[in-house]
């Protein structure tokens, strides 16, 4: 059973339009990069050119923070889902 | 635990109070010593707009005796599809009087001070040290920062949320043993990177679902009432309308609210990379509207460029332009001729700039940007283009 990454709105236009999308990987970096691959023009807003992710761009695994796990080495199971919060600061 | 006084030492409701505020009174968690607690609290909102209208509205009908309100705006049109705290009428005046009046319609209980500023380095300290909490309603990533870390030196819990296009979040910062704005965002996206609701939109209804989950939170907060949303941050996706909440942590190593080496407020500004001017246009070749208005008179040969996106386009433009969008623009460039002038234009110039400066980069020379770009043109050139 894939992944899913869930993707906000201001990130879909880079991704073909789509908010969730559906991945292969066993770790959190994987599943960015399988995602990532299929569109160049996301890879950038997700992770820095170390392929690190960045201190304004949030994956939660299952709800949980991935900075307080492995990070991008974090593993994910069959039927994870993947969350990316980016920080908004529209009021 | 509720903020604030001892149940012996809160104010007591007036007859009124107990009529008007009957539908609180009879739940019990909430009940007459809840209501008192809502009559002695001092809540301070950040932000009189979006988020700050249905925060303003509901705590003032909820009974907050003291509402302080930070804000230096005045009221526009293009605030009227969600700031619902301000009327047509209001447009053009200051959003602190059109609040202070709307509120004191509302609930003439309610003392509002108006704090007619930007929260700044030099005042925040002074200003939210006259509240027990703060309500976060601003727009910016430097004024977020800059309030929490004053919420952290002074002890205060800040009710964070924030908006943009469909989007939204909200949580409790601050508490004694929660988590703070750093914890969740150490450092802040490069300036430019997030569009704000000015450039990017924001669905009018959304601040609605989001400020009223911080009013929510204010009040149970004063009254103790129910689990605070701290260490949780709630995400509304309003397209899907999905409603999600994932763990926030506190981070041992935050400077602020972990290892406390934040001492003292900085340059806000200067920790998000602002430089007075977001959009960098030194350097850039511009024209004004009105040369631009005389040289298309006079029947010169120039190519005019809308950099816009497509739905921008479909709001209005300048007769005689063509579309070639900046996300796009790399694929446009063999459109454009280099010996021909031509001039590129956006919504205010900060677009067209990168445009501008990308073309010179392939070689153009006779490239210019429209200084303003259509909302300059339509406020002294042509009145018909609508301004958005």
């Amino acid at each position: 059973m894939p992944v899913t990454l869930r993707l906000p709105t201001v990130l879909a236009r880079n991704a073909g339009g789509q908010t969730v999308h559906e991945a292969k990987g066993t770790t959190v970096g994987d599943v960015v990069a399988d995602v990532a691959a299929r569109f160049p023009e996301l890879g950038p807003r997700l992770r820095d050119a170390k392929g690190d992710p960045y201190p304004y761009v949030i994956f939660y695994l299952n709800d949980e923070d991935i900075r307080f796990q492995e990070g991008f080495a974090t593993r994910v199971a069959d039927g994870a889902e993947i969350v990316v919060v980016p920080a908004i600061a529209g009021g | 635990m509720p903020i604030g006084r001892s149940a012996a030492e809160l104010p007591r409701l007036s007859n009124e109070e107990i009529l008007r505020y009957s539908r609180h009174l009879i739940i019990p968690e909430v009940g007459v010593e809840g209501q008192r607690r809502l009559k002695d609290a001092r809540i301070l909102m950040v932000g009189a707009g979006g988020l700050g209208s249905p925060i303003g509205l509901y705590l003032a009908a909820a009974g907050v005796g003291r509402l302080g309100i930070v804000e230096a705006d005045v009221v526009d049109e293009t605030n009227l599809q969600r700031q619902v705290l301000h009327g047509t009428k209001d447009v053009g005046r200051k959003k602190v009087e059109s609040a202070r009046d709307r509120i004191g319609d509302l609930n003439p209980n309610v003392e509002v001070v108006a704090h007619e500023a930007w929260l700044t380095s030099e005042n925040a300290l002074e200003i939210i040290g006259q509240y027990d909490l703060v309500v976060d309603g601003t727009d910016n990533f430097a004024t977020r920062y800059l309030v929490n870390d004053a919420c952290i030196l002074l002890r205060k819990p800040n009710v964070y949320g924030s908006i943009f296009r469909f989007e939204g979040q909200a949580t409790v910062f601050c508490t004694d043993d929660g988590p703070c704005y750093r914890c969740l965002y150490p450092e802040p996206p490069p300036p430019g990177l997030v569009p704000s609701c000015a450039e990017g939109g924001v669905l009018g209804i959304l601040p609605g679902l989001v400020g009223v989950v911080q009013a929510t939170e204010a009040v149970k907060l004063v009254t103790g009432v129910g689990e605070p949303l701290v260490g949780r941050l709630l995400l509304v996706e309003a397209a899907r309308m999905e409603f999600r909440t994932v763990r926030l942590r506190k981070d041992p190593s935050c400077p602020a609210c972990g290892t406390r080496e934040i001492k003292a407020l900085i340059d806000y500004q200067q920790f998000c990379g602002i430089r007075g001017d977001e959009d960098d246009v030194t350097g850039i070749p511009a024209i004004t509207v009105t040369e631009l208005a005389a040289r298309r008179r006079r029947g010169d040969d120039l190519d005019l460029v809308d950099v816009r996106e497509p739905h921008e386009w479909d709001i209005g433009r300048i007769e005689g332009a063509r579309l070639a969008p900046l996300s796009r623009f790399a694929e446009s460039l063999r459109t454009f001729d280099s010996a021909r002038d031509t001039v590129l234009y956006c919504k205010v110039g900060g677009r067209s700039a990168k445009a501008v400066k990308q073309l010179q980069d392939a070689g153009f020379r006779k490239v210019w940007n429209l200084a303003g770009g259509i909302i300059k043109w339509s406020e002294e050139i042509d009145p018909n283009v609508p301004r958005y």
